[in-house]
């Protein structure tokens, strides 16, 4: 038995720690790209801000939109909730009353992780040390879910900690996905077509995905085979319908799971439906759009099922 | 690690105690040590120097490593503390134990029947025993309980009745604490340490054992479970995080196996039951160990404003369906001036002549007696009738004269609102306070008494100590320690 709090902070705990790590990453990765790339792209910082989702916030408080304020506002501005401080706060405001069934180190890595951010953002904002900031950031995270994956009982909280994570997994994938969309636009419309591709193999840098991406699809880097491996592969962690395929399992292993697994289902028959790769200026972002709305129904289907009950 | 440029540092030299004038738990006028604590003391002796302070420091590495920890409200924030510990233990004999055992008993049976008499026929100041002012400005009567049947009458189940030593080596009780008194995990944790740091002493000690409280701490909330099941649902009910012993409550449910929830986990259903929201829907619970002051504990009988408690709990238990423990209303048993009355009301429901004496106390109401106080505040302990944790007292020795002052101003501002002891001579007990060197420090004694289908004490209980020189104040919220508390079977060894 599992109360429903508990079970709701370990999923928003899984939730918010990829948040972090998804951010680094991302980033990291713009700060790389906006180098490689000719000044004339039309591609700018605020792009980044979109990707994350938080660009109302942005733009209702700032009409500049460089480097400097960009960074700054999604790195270490809590009042954006969209930042990565806010992230982080949020990871461990999630775990604080979850010690009891998350492994006991996981609260002290938590702790440590919150202190040398807080200490060292200054590296963060500027430019010279970002990368190695932002790379240890990536680590910790990846330090702590070494930690549970490694020594967590394949209980309840387990499964809702895999819920938490898969989902958030999947939504940045999305995102990262409708940035490469809109960036591969811009690039259209701007005439630079040649660098479309620097714009796809940073879309699948962010995700770690170049690799298995050439293994998997055995073809040269391109926007239309770049999104279909993101949204359809069954066996790359990061890719929508691998994702989409841990959650139902752990579903399965849920008391009352099946609404969340038929959910599930549909989702994934709707990323199956995915056509018009190749048109980054309607069709693509259409469809990623319906993902991302239905992606959000999966989580209300989660929230009534089991955070609020009676 | 250092050790002081080389030099070789001695173990403790019992004869160089600097015993003060007060009855100390372990050393003798004499200097020798008393009979349940001459094998400690001679066990202490054969430690080098360096290796009690490397006991020591195994001691808080082991606290630490526990993680026990106490959290302070300081300068707006909530800190949490290392718990203090000492690691000599303080011993009591297993004979002289059974008998304060019994006074206990005895004392938690008469005011149970008190607080269950006070929400029925208030039979006792009908009979003159109890002037019935107590009743009328108690800030801890509750009204909604009048006419409640809890199981065996039974209202306050866990009590924590602190205990003092004054100069005639005598047990006097000093508090009773009825409504969510604290302290039992760190008994259990202090035993749990200094078996890791000092084994050798276990083997050597017929040591009773205190870990089987959380047993029947088990046994009792099933006791008053209304639904007569073979596993009642039980949860233990937190404010959460920041409340100062929140340790303590995950501990505890830890311990029991039981859920640890927060008011908003619960939900009163319109059947009057109490249910949990469990990922698999609501679940009944039967009894509620409750850890939240009565007024936070139901936003529809109490403080609307409250988001600790849940609404309808009072509703559910007035109609019998869920255990609270302890019962609401229990509270009004816990009052400084209904104290100075338990054994009166031991002789009256028991018939009985009480086992443990109060301690003299003076209640400011009474006119001549608040003249006394009045007069002589500067050699008197005058305490709230209403707070815990060591808040709000004057202790006059200690005390300026304008605090004198101003709790003489309060005393006559509101007298039924103060009492006054007078200042006890404490005893004290050796504290490690460098390599090789012990100094007494004054210290008391909380034992947990529950009581259900039976009634049951802790072997000793919490142990605290003022860590400072001379103080008196020995919760932990005010700087106070700790200590491993020992009945021994006295002259007894393990054979």
């Amino acid at each position: 038995m599992m109360l429903s709090r508990v079970a709701e902070r370990v999923y928003w705990f899984a939730r918010y720690l990829e948040r972090v790590e998804s951010m680094a990453r991302l980033i990291n990765v713009y700060t790389s790209l906006l180098f490689d790339l000719p000044k004339d792209t039309g591609i700018s910082w605020h792009n980044l801000v979109i990707a994350s989702g938080s660009h109302h916030e942005y733009e209702r408080r700032f009409s500049v939109k460089d480097e400097k304020r960009v960074v700054r506002f999604l790195l270490e501005d809590t009042s954006n909730l969209g930042s990565l401080m806010s992230s982080l706060r949020m990871v461990r405001e999630n775990i604080r009353t979850t010690r009891d069934v998350l492994p006991a180190e996981s609260w002290e890595l938590v702790n440590e992780f919150q202190i040398f951010v807080s200490e060292n953002m200054q590296q963060g904002l500027n430019r010279r040390h970002r990368t190695e900031f932002l790379g240890d950031i990536v680590k910790t995270c990846q330090q702590i879910n070494g930690l549970i994956y490694d020594t967590m009982r394949r209980d309840e909280a387990w499964h809702f900690l895999v819920l938490g994570r898969s989902l958030e997994t999947a939504d940045m994938t999305l995102r990262t996905l409708e940035a490469g969309a809109r960036m591969s636009g811009d690039c259209i419309e701007h005439d630079s077509v040649h660098v479309t591709d620097a714009v796809w193999s940073s879309v699948l840098g962010t995700l770690n995905a170049i690799m298995p991406f050439r293994r998997t699809m055995k073809v040269s880097l391109n926007g239309e085979d770049s999104a279909r491996f993101l949204l359809e592969d069954t066996l790359f962690p990061r890719a929508v319908t691998a994702c989409l395929l841990d959650m139902r399992a752990s579903a399965a292993m849920l008391p009352r799971g099946l609404a969340v697994g038929k959910a599930v289902d549909g989702l994934i028959k709707q990323v199956e439906k995915g056509d018009g790769y190749e048109d980054v200026l309607v069709a693509l972002p259409a469809h990623i759009d319906e993902l991302q709305r239905q992606l959000g129904g999966l989580h209300n289907v989660i929230n009534e099922t089991w955070f609020t009950p009676g | 690690m250092s050790t002081g440029r080389g030099k070789e540092s001695d173990s403790i030299d019992w004869s160089q105690y600097p015993k003060g004038d007060f009855f100390d738990e372990m050393i003798s006028d004499k200097g020798n040590p008393r009979a349940a604590s001459r094998r400690i003391v001679s066990a202490l002796s054969k430690l080098s120097g360096e290796e009690l302070e490397s006991r020591r420091v195994a001691a808080d590495r082991t606290v630490r490593d526990m993680g026990v920890s106490f959290t302070v409200y300081m300068d707006g924030s909530n800190i949490d503390r290392a718990w203090p510990f000492d690691l000599i233990p303080r011993v009591i004999g297993e004979v002289e134990w059974k008998r304060t055992e019994e006074g206990l008993k005895q004392r938690v049976k008469a005011l149970n029947m008190f607080i269950n008499d006070v929400y029925h026929d208030q039979q006792i100041f009908k009979d003159g025993v109890v002037p019935d002012y107590l009743l009328k400005d108690s800030k801890n009567f509750r009204p909604e309980c009048v006419g409640v049947n809890p199981p065996r009458g039974v209202w306050a189940h866990i009590c924590g009745c602190d205990l003092v030593r004054d100069a005639d080596g005598k047990f006097y009780v000093l508090e009773d604490n009825l409504r969510v008194p604290s302290g039992v995990a760190y008994m259990l944790e202090n035993r749990e340490i200094s078996k890791r740091v000092l084994p050798e002493l276990f083997e050597t000690n017929d040591i009773l054992p205190v870990d089987d409280y959380p047993e029947k701490l088990l046994s009792m909330l099933a006791s008053v479970s209304p639904r007569k099941v073979r596993q009642p649902v039980i949860v233990i009910l937190t404010p959460g995080i920041f409340n100062s012993a929140y340790f303590e409550h995950a501990f505890l449910a830890q311990q029991l196996g039981v859920e640890l929830v927060e008011g908003s986990d619960l939900v009163v259903g319109e059947d009057d039951c109490v249910y949990m929201r469990t990922i698999s829907g609501l679940e009944r619970v039967d009894v509620i160990y409750r850890r939240i002051d009565d007024l936070f504990l139901d936003p529809e009988a109490f403080n609307p404003d409250s988001v600790l408690g849940a609404a309808g709990l009072m509703r559910a238990w007035k109609a019998g369906n869920v255990g609270l423990v302890n019962a609401p209303g229990a509270g009004v048993a816990d009052d400084k001036v209904v104290y100075a009355y338990v054994p009166k009301m031991i002789e009256y429901y028991l018939g009985e002549k009480a086992i443990l004496p109060n301690v003299e106390t003076y209640l400011c109401d009474d006119p001549e007696q608040r003249e006394y106080v009045l007069a002589n505040i500067e050699k008197l302990v005058v305490k709230p009738a209403n707070e815990s944790g060591g808040y709000g007292m004057l202790v006059g020795p200690h005390a300026s004269e304008k605090d004198h002052k101003t709790f003489r101003k309060l005393v006559q501002e509101n007298p039924r609102n103060y009492i006054a002891q007078p200042t006890l001579q404490l005893s004290t007990t050796p504290v490690i306070t460098g390599p090789g060197q012990v100094e007494p420090r004054h210290l008391d004694l909380r034992p947990f008494v529950l009581q259900g289908k039976t009634t049951t004490v802790t072997t000793g209980g919490l142990t605290r100590v003022a860590l400072k020189k001379g103080s008196l104040v020995v919760n932990s919220s005010q700087g106070g320690g700790s200590k491993d508390t020992w009945i021994v079977a006295q002259g007894g060894k393990k054979s």
